[in-house]
């Protein structure tokens, strides 16, 4: 992987199929995440967005391709092993524990970290979400929408994450809380983490991304700065709106 | 069937909320509460029982319930993280019981068994746990693990199948005979604190559950193990998603439902000295009904669950029952066991402590 001393993506897919029982959901998807960008994954309903993601995690096993981390292939490794290496998500729809508290839910994120010493990343979340430590002991599921993207994202940081994967984190939320999150995912990629955010928004995404994919019934389409994506004529009539 | 009511009673819905369907119930709940209410009156009025036997029989409720409680543990925490009923862990609990009786019966020739009952009493629990908990984890590799994707009603069959195999399995080991448990001395009689009277078996079955189920309170509530546990059981996805092995959480339910079942086991021996291939069956039958009771996947609720159902069926046949005159009303508790079931199911499906789990998960 490694060519003339540059350091390999951080995560990337080469020629990656994944079927979800006979439907072909990806097909010969490449992707290359490198070290502090952020990149956005765009497309409709059901063009194979949380299947990426999912693969990327191990959770869904790709039947040919392989996913690559610093390099190395991680086809054999499972969930938690990528987990551990620092890959992180938040899922759609933050699914969070409802029934357990918002603590709780914390401690779960940093569920592989048992030997660490947590209280810095305890700091951390609550210095970003003031709120969380209010409700650290209310049920997760009684908190407001609002709320819970925030410990979902904290929920997300407690596992020190080198690759942040957000799986459409506009979805079920108030515009102003769109906002306020995708400022988050800024602040969290400008503190060094890299993020991989996938979106059906593709006006807010690339608003704050540096390159973005578009992915159609499963095939990467397109692939470009984010500049270059909101100029692309075919890009605005398909996806930012325009008529 | 169900999909004929659901059509006939909408429109009647919208009408208004009183349907013929629950007119019905409505006067089921008003007669088996008037049975129950004008039995009780008869029997307490009959004096045919004193106060004292009126305590004896609640804590021997109290004692066989506790039993149930922790079998039922297995029950709903099984059915917590893979929402089918496990119906081989009435022989979870048989395989311990038999164990233990075997170690008790070796222990028994010893000078130890008379010299520290309670280090014998340790290793039979301790040994009964140990087997039970090899059984539960040994079926979950064998018979539900490669089912992981199947419809649900695919490992409940295989349950039932493993249920049987392991009980033909046990009879072919160690034959059908009815096996009867050695006596603990120390145990003998009774103990008396402030003017309660308790049988000393009793006392200790109470008093072991307890501290079983304080432990795995305070265990799936306190500990990273017991968190992940519940995580699972609430959303396996995002779980796995946040690294958690669920295949090895699973496990561990598996594990500690069946040490539950093993510790019920080695108490049973004291309670009810005998014991066969199938004696797994009927308190697997009564924990299932506990667990349901309490609210199916709820672990308090299993606890309640157990405790109550013992209750009923202890003191429901004397004290509803023996009120009509009915000649062997002993002999219907377990009568009054299921129909605590069936009335259950009826009114309050979720259980005591239950949520609607249909709900949940999606």
């Amino acid at each position: 992987m490694t060519t003339n001393g540059a350091p390999p993506p951080v995560l990337s897919l080469k020629g990656v199929n994944t079927h979800y029982g006979a439907a072909h959901i990806l097909k010969d998807v490449d992707i290359d995440i490198h070290a502090g960008e952020m990149v956005c994954l765009l497309g409709g309903n059901a063009s194979g967005k949380t299947t990426t993601l999912k693969t990327m995690l191990g959770y869904l096993r790709p039947s040919s391709g392989t996913v690559y981390m610093d390099g190395e292939n991680v086809n054999g490794w499972s969930t938690a092993q990528r987990v551990g290496h620092g890959l992180t998500m938040v899922p759609e729809n933050r699914r969070l524990f409802k029934r357990m508290t918002v603590k709780e839910n914390l401690e779960i994120g940093a569920y592989l970290r048992q030997s660490d010493d947590l209280d810095a990343d305890y700091e951390r979340v609550f210095e970003m979400f003031p709120r969380v430590k209010e409700r650290l002991t209310q049920k997760a599921g009684t908190l407001s929408g609002g709320e819970q993207q925030m410990v979902a994202m904290g929920r997300a940081l407690m596992a020190q994450p080198k690759v942040l994967l957000m799986d459409e984190p506009s979805m079920g939320l108030a515009p102003v809380l769109v906002a306020q999150n995708f400022e988050i995912i800024e602040q969290i990629n400008k503190a060094g983490v890299t993020v991989f955010v996938v979106e059906q928004n593709a006006n807010m995404a690339l608003s704050i991304a540096d390159r973005g994919y578009v992915l159609q019934t499963g095939k990467i389409v397109l692939d470009d700065t984010s500049q270059a994506l909101l100029a692309n004529p075919q890009m605005r009539a398909a996806y930012l709106g325009d008529v | 069937m169900t999909q004929a009511a659901t059509v006939e009673t909408r429109p009647a819905r919208r009408a208004s909320r009183i349907t013929p369907v629950s007119v019905f119930l409505w006067a089921l709940r008003i007669a088996i509460l008037a049975i129950i209410l004008y039995g009780s009156y008869l029997s307490i009025s009959s004096g045919r029982l004193s106060a004292a036997q009126w305590r004896d029989l609640f804590v021997f409720g109290i004692s066989t319930g506790s039993m149930y409680a922790l079998i039922a543990l297995g029950y709903t925490m099984v059915y917590g993280v893979l929402r089918f009923i496990n119906f081989a862990h009435g022989e979870v609990f048989m395989v311990g019981a038999m164990m233990a009786f075997y170690v008790a019966n070796a222990l028994a020739v010893t000078p130890l068994w008379t010299s520290s009952p309670a280090v014998s009493l340790l290793i039979v629990l301790v040994a009964a746990m140990f087997t039970s908990t090899a059984i539960a984890v040994i079926i979950e590799r064998i018979a539900y693990r490669p089912l992981r994707g199947a419809p649900r009603l695919i490992p409940l069959i295989t349950s039932i199948g493993a249920s049987f195999t392991i009980q033909y399995l046990v009879r072919g080991l160690v034959g059908p005979a009815t096996k009867s448990f050695p006596r603990m001395e120390p145990l003998r009689g009774t103990f008396e604190f402030g003017g309660f009277v308790i049988l000393k078996t009793q006392l200790v079955v109470i008093v072991a559950a307890l501290v079983m189920m304080g432990g795995l309170y305070l265990f799936v509530e306190k500990t990273r193990t017991g968190k992940s546990m519940r995580a699972v059981a609430e959303d396996p996805e995002t779980a796995a998603l946040m690294g958690i092995n669920v295949d090895r959480t699973i496990v561990n339910v598996f594990a500690i439902g069946g040490a539950m079942a093993g510790v019920a086991g080695a108490l049973w021996g004291l309670v009810f000295p005998s014991i066969n291939f199938f004696s797994g069956f009927l308190p697997g039958i009564k924990a299932f009904t506990s667990a349901v009771l309490g609210g199916i996947g709820n672990i308090v609720g299993a606890m309640l669950g157990g405790v109550s159902l013992g209750i009923f069926e202890s003191v429901g046949p004397s004290l509803v029952l023996a009120g009509y005159e009915i000649p062997a009303f002993s002999q219907l508790k377990d009568v009054v066991a299921y129909a605590a079931l069936v009335l259950v199911l009826i009114f309050r499906p979720t259980g005591i402590l239950g949520e609607r789990l249909a709900q949940e998960r999606t």
